[in-house]
């Protein structure tokens, strides 16, 4: 009884076991990978991650996906790169706007983000396509509308930010003498902000009763069409909100922003435990898994590892995590 | 005014195409009562409630709730009006806790946010209530299905509902869980709801309800105070009528035993146990039994679908195994399972496809490329021998009646040349003519030495098809009897045995 309850709790934990596992081959080849200057290098890559990954986090759980995310993160980055330059930069895309208020620029992308999302939520909520195709064809569509944008401001990557947009995105503050990046600070008001809507609200409930069995959900009388277009329009948010933070991060843009971003934003979810049959997901697997990959990468590379051999294991790590999650729900006949 | 009935349906009729399935039949449901609703399957039961919750439209009657005329139009307004139901698939989000599923679609909120603690409180008081000892915050999922049969309840309750509708809620629970669910209706009897109480099974309705309507092929046929009546009655009334022109004449003789099955117990409990049986060659083997009796169960495990504790097969006096569907085919069983769309058909694709499917590897000619011409062969076979009614091979099956969907399937195992051919409800939802038409092929294969074996819900079917009834209770046998020597009282009563 003992050892199956061993084993029930491996299942269950089985990603943070992953984890600890990942971490302690690390330490074990390379002790000094113990410091905070590397656990606050892993915290700042992996925030702008979380906030993506939150987005695509909730559509996972009503039984959707999102291909576009990359895309749509993209087109918030480069949006926001050609609008906050600054004032003396050498080539600028728009020379006629002045200094641009941070908070309106980032307002713009989000209602951007949001329409897309929208967008989205129609094509799914409405019309009923499959999640992975209309996300396949939008996120092709988004592409090619950054491009578009990317040509007619000039082709070339879009950079010299206006200070405030830099130290916006790239600025520190100290705890005893450690610095740590604003980035981790909004990452965190991300996470909090949809734990509590997963939570806290009837929107939470809904998205999660619509995800574990939908008919239950629309006998019961919550309006399925109209829960998955908001999930939809705030996933559009998360990623522009994402997207302005990434230009900054980076301090340049161009229309290749974001690519791929969508596939380890779904990796980081259903090795987190996001389910892809619906209904389940926990914030904390969310971060967990973000933080795992981003593991994957600085810690790897950090000893040495060829990221060759970083995209076996992060592949190998998504379908182990994600074949141990299932054995939990599998109905036995 | 207090009015004398909580709920009239007057009059109602529903016509399917082809099928009459409620020829004006009238209910009327007293307050304080619990209302027996009885008929074998297909009388008609699910049609008439389905017409209440809006599920389907009614042709004609009307429906007075409370004094009021109404025609609900969703399951959730008659939810909103006081009219609930207990369905036997139990339509719950498993993923989430129990207060979550009562609340679901109405949570209450302090502002922007869940009152999560009102939502404990109340789900309590209403638990407490019916003394029903479910922690509020335990995940459905994991709940029993006696649990998941409570949490439904309660949710009906906490609609406030005057009507509530329990479909089968016994069929499967233990009888400690039976005694509990009947404290709980006598509950809400004394409360004043309405409850209208399905189910097959006779002395649990003599015991609980207090009026006992039977219906029988989509007619009333009629209502009285079940003080006034006994098992026989009943049963007289819901079977009542001969079998004669339903069934073509049986020209079967078996012959020596071709199967045996040995000691089979299934892996995952609850389920069968102990089931020991022989077939024989040319014989037609019924299997009788009420829903959640683990028929399905048993062809399934013979056919390597399912995992068995314990058990043996013998066929032709060799032991072999079936451990999955693959190897039975090989071994020349067949199986027609009992949901036809989700795991007979190919919907989307044509008739030949659907013809061929289980018996791709005798296409493979050259170089293991797929020979067309033979299958087109095989195809034409299935359509004549079957008389499938299509105008191409090349129509997608889905487009077909449900009927000749069926004669497509059995064509498809025919193919496979099995020597047992197992039919789990092959007639369900199909008209009456080809119902014909199947009997007629069920007796000219065990007139080719097959060995069949079908599981029926529809007690005459199985009267008028078999030579031997194997009656199954609770996931045992009650019994095996000889179909010429046995009476449909009798296998009713086998089948409450392990009850």
């Amino acid at each position: 009884m003992d050892k199956k309850k061993i084993q029930n709790w491996g299942t269950e934990n089985a990603i943070y076991l992953v984890l600890i596992a990942l971490l302690v081959f690390i330490v074990m080849k390379e002790p000094t990978f113990l410091s905070v200057r590397n656990l606050t290098n892993i915290l700042t890559q992996s925030s702008v991650r979380v906030i993506i990954a939150l987005g695509v986090a909730g559509l996972i759980v009503t039984q959707g996906t999102d291909l576009s995310a990359g895309r749509q993160v993209g087109m918030a980055a480069l949006i926001s790169a050609s609008l906050l330059q600054a004032t003396n930069a050498a080539t600028k895309v728009f020379p006629s706007i002045g200094e641009m208020p941070l908070m309106v620029v980032l307002l713009l992308v989000i209602i951007i983000g949001a329409i897309v999302g929208l967008l989205n939520g129609i094509v799914i909520a409405i019309f009923h396509v499959t999640p992975f195709i209309a996300t396949l064809g939008s996120m092709i569509i988004v592409y090619g509308a950054n491009s578009l944008y990317f040509d007619v401001i000039g082709a070339s990557p879009v950079a010299s930010f206006d200070p405030r947009f830099s130290k916006f995105t790239q600025g520190v503050f100290r705890i005893s003498g450690y610095r740590f990046s604003y980035l981790i600070i909004y990452a965190t008001i991300a996470t909090i902000i949809t734990w509590v809507l997963w939570n806290k609200t009837k929107f939470g409930k809904n998205i999660f009763a619509i995800g574990g069995n939908p008919e239950a959900a629309a006998v019961s009388g919550v309006n399925v069409r109209n829960n998955l277009l908001k999930v939809y329009i705030l996933s559009g948010v998360f990623y522009a909100v994402g997207g302005f933070l990434e230009a900054g991060r980076i301090g340049s843009a161009t229309n290749n922003i974001g690519f791929m971003y969508e596939l380890d934003a779904i990796a980081a979810c259903v090795v987190g435990g996001v389910s892809f049959s619906g209904g389940v997901g926990k914030i904390s697997g969310v971060v967990t898994g973000v933080i795992i990959f981003t593991v994957i990468n600085y810690g790897l590379t950090y000893i040495g590892i060829s990221p060759y051999w970083q995209y076996i294991i992060k592949g190998l790590i998504i379908i182990i995590a994600v074949g141990l999650d299932t054995r939990k729900y599998l109905k036995k006949k | 005014m207090e009015e004398k009935f909580l709920l009239e349906m007057k009059e109602i009729t529903k016509e399917f195409p082809g099928v009459k399935a409620l020829d004006e039949v009238s209910i009327q449901i007293k307050k304080s009562s619990v209302h027996a609703l009885m008929g074998e399957n297909g009388a008609g039961k699910s049609t008439l409630m389905k017409c209440l919750f809006g599920i389907y439209r009614k042709d004609h009657g009307e429906i007075i709730f409370c004094g009021k005329e109404i025609d609900f139009t969703s399951p959730k307004e008659a939810l909103d009006s006081g009219v609930s139901m207990v369905h036997q698939e139990l339509n719950q989000v498993l993923q989430r806790n129990v207060m979550d599923n009562i609340w679901l679609g109405r949570y209450p909120q302090k502002g922007f946010f869940i009152d999560e603690k009102k939502m404990y409180d109340d789900t309590k008081k209403i638990f407490d209530e019916l003394d029903i000892d479910i922690d509020p915050k335990k995940k459905v999922g994991e709940l029993s299905v006696s649990e998941m049969q409570m949490l439904e309840i309660a949710k009906a309750v906490s609609y406030d509902s005057k009507i509530i509708v329990m479909d089968e809620p016994t069929s499967s629970l233990t009888e400690k869980e039976v005694t509990h669910l009947f404290k709980i209706i006598n509950k809400l009897r004394d409360r004043g709801c309405g409850i209208i109480y399905i189910s097959h099974k006779m002395e649990e309705i003599l015991e609980i309800a207090d009026e006992v309507t039977v219906m029988r092929d989509g007619k009333w046929i009629s209502t009285d105070n079940s003080k006034d009546l006994t098992t026989d009655i009943i049963i007289n009334m819901m079977v009542g009528r001969d079998l004669s022109e339903r069934f073509p004449p049986k020209t079967n003789v078996p012959k020596e035993v071709i199967l045996e099955i040995k000691d089979f117990t299934a892996k995952q409990q609850p389920s069968f146990r102990d089931i020991n049986f022989k077939l024989r060659k040319g014989e037609i083997l019924g299997i009788a039994g009420l829903v959640g009796a683990k028929r399905t169960e048993i062809l399934e495990s013979i056919f390597g679908m399912r995992e068995r504790e314990t058990g043996v097969i013998i066929l032709d006096g060799k032991v072999i195994t079936n451990k999955n569907p693959h190897e039975a085919i090989k071994n020349r069983f067949a199986l027609v399972t009992e949901e036809r769309r989700s795991t007979g058909i190919f919907a989307g694709l044509d008739i030949t496809f659907n013809s061929v499917i289980s018996n791709v590897d005798i296409y493979q000619g050259v170089g293991h490329f797929l020979d067309n011409k033979k299958m087109k062969v095989d195809t034409e076979w299935v359509i004549d021998s079957m008389r499938v009614k299509t105008p191409t091979q090349k129509t997608h099956i889905g487009s077909l009646s449900g009927g000749n969907q069926q004669k497509v399937i059995i064509g498809r195992w025919l193919l496979t040349n099995p020597e047992i051919l197992m039919l789990d409800e092959p007639t369900r939802g199909i008209d009456v003519g080809a119902k014909f038409e199947i009997y007629q092929l069920m007796n000219e294969l065990a007139k080719k030495d097959k060995g069949i074996i079908i599981i029926s819900s529809e007690m005459p079917e199985l009267m008028g098809t078999t030579d031997r009834i194997l009656v199954m209770s609770n996931g045992r046998i009650a019994g095996i009897v000889d179909t010429n020597k046995t009476t449909q009282e009798e296998i009713m009563t086998l089948s409450a045995k392990f009850l």
